[in-house]
Formats: C-alpha cells, structure tokens, sequence
C-alpha cells in the first residue's frame, strides 16, 4: 500500500468507526440498576480484602445494583415480593430487600 | 534464627513447635493459643483464595479447592497487605502442580480471574470523547499514539477461558465451544466488561498500548490478518471507552 492509499484508508476507517460509535452510542450507554441483582452477584468484581465482593445477601436486594443497559431499568422483569407487591428496579438506591 | 522469621515460618507449618516468647499469663509455652491463631490464619487465607478465584473453585468443586488453596498459601502467603491482588502467584502455582495436570485450562483461567480483579482495581481513566478522533487531521491519524485505559487486560489462552468463565458465571450461558479464545477485560465506570478478541485484533490493541503509532498498530494487525478491519479495531477502542489520551 502506497502511504497516500494508506493514509486514506486509515482516516476513512476512523471517519467510519467515530460515525459507527455515535449511532450506537446511546444504546450503548449504561445505567446503575438497584434492586435487580440476585443474592451474591451484584456488580462488584474487588475480590477479598474488600467489603464488596458480592456481598449482597438477599435476591433483589434494594441497595445493590448492576450495571444495565440506560433506559431499561425499570422495565427488568422481577418476581413480586411476597406480599403481592410488585417489584421494579431503580436508578435510586431503594428502601425494599435490605438484609434484616 | 531471629524471632520473627520462627514466627512466621510456625504459622504456617502446623509441625513447627510453639515459638519461644509465645506464653500464656504464666509463662508456659501457649500452644493451643498459638494453634488457634495459626489455624485462623491459614483459613482466612484460604477464603481470601475462594472469593478471588471463584471460577476455580466451581471447576474442582469446593471441597478440592480448600485442600488446593492450603497447600498454595502455605507455599505462598501474601507478600503484600493487599488482600485484593492476593494469589498472584497462583497460575504459576498450578502450572506446576501435576495432580491437576489432566485440567489443563486451570491455570489459563486462574489467570483470567486475576486479570478480572486487575482490571477492576485499576486507576480511573476517563475516556475521550468520540469526535476528538474526528476533528484530527487525515495526515496526522498515521502517527497518532494512544495512551489506552490501565483497565484493559489482553489474555491469550490455547483454551475457550471466555466460554468457560461465562458457562460457570453467567445464567444460562452456552456450553464454551472447543477452540482457544483471547479474553479482553476493560471497564466501563465501575463494571467489568469481557469479550473474546481475534489475534489481529490483541496485536493491534498490544501494539498500541506499547506506544506503538496507529500506522504500525495497524500493519501488525494486517500481519496476523490481511484482511484485519481497522474500522472495528477503532469501534472496540471507543465502546470500550479505552482511549483515554491521544498524542499527536
């Protein structure tokens, strides 16, 4: 490849990419979901010496959240609580499913 | 021997005798004291290995992990009060330990599992914004080099590590197919994000992250793979938001 061919090429391919990436940048962009995640795998990767190594013990529980796509949220399909209530995720930490 | 290297090198072997100056109020030797201290010790260690190689320990089950992770801490307690990056030495541990060596992929994903601790404990790094590649001129793209995120971690493996770690992590992920898969962990805010990548596409993310301008990047991706997009080699860069500094 001649540099001009190839300088060329490099700039339409970053031209492209930076177009590609603001098209699916909104669907792209994530939110914290409290409220959704099972027992033990809400969105905490520190491993031990930490406090929060998957440290939230009930499912659901209102002040551990998960990364999730923006948007979707409270749309997450979640099981009712045991009084009928329904459940729905939050970007807000919630008062609901704390450990007693 | 002074004091302190008795002491330590009792705690961790249960036939050492109590260390002198070990007493109890009247100043007898005071070992089941001291057998409950070094007892806790090497059990808190072993939970340490439990919460950090979570993957492993589902792999051999619960029971062969603690016999596992008792011998390793024994041979190697931590060097650092850093509990987080504790096991470090744990792939090459495994390498080299021939009761597992008909699992092969072991020490691959013990390897991953700290990659995903590294990543995770990583500096924050802001990414640039999108159009700051834009607004570069032509000439000037060639020989741009890229400071990319500390987060990121670029893991060869001869072993399906990705389909392996998703089909014990992740509910209902499929069975992990029969091939070897590069792991790229970056971060987005605070969550891990893992993906498989193609070798053209880790020559071209390993080439930059060593300074390497984005002409030659480019030509070692084209070297593993003549037929290496460039354009999804800069999308990865920016959905993964790993450019977080760009030098003209």
């Amino acid at each position: 490849m001649s540099n001009t061919v190839k300088t060329l090429a490099v700039a339409s391919a970053v031209a492209a990419a930076v177009v590609s990436h603001a098209n699916t940048a909104s669907a792209q962009s994530k939110e914290k979901c409290y409220g959704v995640s099972l027992a033990g795998q809400n969105g905490c990767a520190a491993g031990p010496g930490t406090s929060c190594a998957g440290t939230s013990t009930v499912d659901y529980q209102g002040n551990a959240w998960s990364l999730v796509d923006a948007g979707t949220c409270t749309e997450i399909k979640l099981p009712a609580m045991a009084d009928g209530t329904a459940r729905t995720g939050s970007t807000e930490a919630l008062e609901r499913d704390l450990p007693s | 021997m002074s004091t302190q290297p008795r002491f330590a090198e009792a705690l961790l072997d249960p036939e050492q005798p109590v260390p002198d100056g070990v007493v109890d109020p009247q100043g007898r030797p005071a070992g089941k004291r001291f057998n409950v201290y070094r007892n806790n010790v090497v059990v808190s260690l072993i939970d340490a290995m439990e919460t950090a190689f979570p993957v492993m320990r589902k792999l051999i089950g619960a029971e062969n992990f603690r016999n596992l992770a008792g011998l390793y801490v024994r041979q190697h307690p931590p060097s650092s009060p850093l509990l987080m990056f504790y096991g470090a030495d744990f792939p090459a541990f495994l390498d080299s330990f021939a009761p597992l060596a008909h699992v092969p992929y072991l020490p691959d994903m013990a390897r991953l599992e700290l990659a995903r601790r590294h990543a995770y404990h990583a500096a924050d790094a802001a990414p640039v914004a999108a159009d700051a590649l834009s607004r570069i001129a032509p000439d000037r793209l060639m020989q741009l080099r890229l400071t990319l995120a500390p987060a990121m971690q670029i893991l060869p493996s001869r072993y399906p590590v990705v389909g392996i770690w998703e089909y014990n992590m992740v509910p209902d992920a499929p069975h992990p197919p029969a091939e070897a898969q590069i792991a790229l962990v970056t971060r987005l805010a605070f969550d891990l994000q893992m993906q498989t990548v193609s070798p053209a596409m880790a020559s071209f993310l390993n080439a930059l992250h060593q300074g390497a301008p984005l002409d030659t990047a480019f030509d070692s991706a084209s070297a593993q793979d003549s037929a290496f997009d460039l354009t999804a080699g800069i999308v990865l860069l920016l959905q993964s938001d790993l450019i977080v500094e760009i030098h003209l």
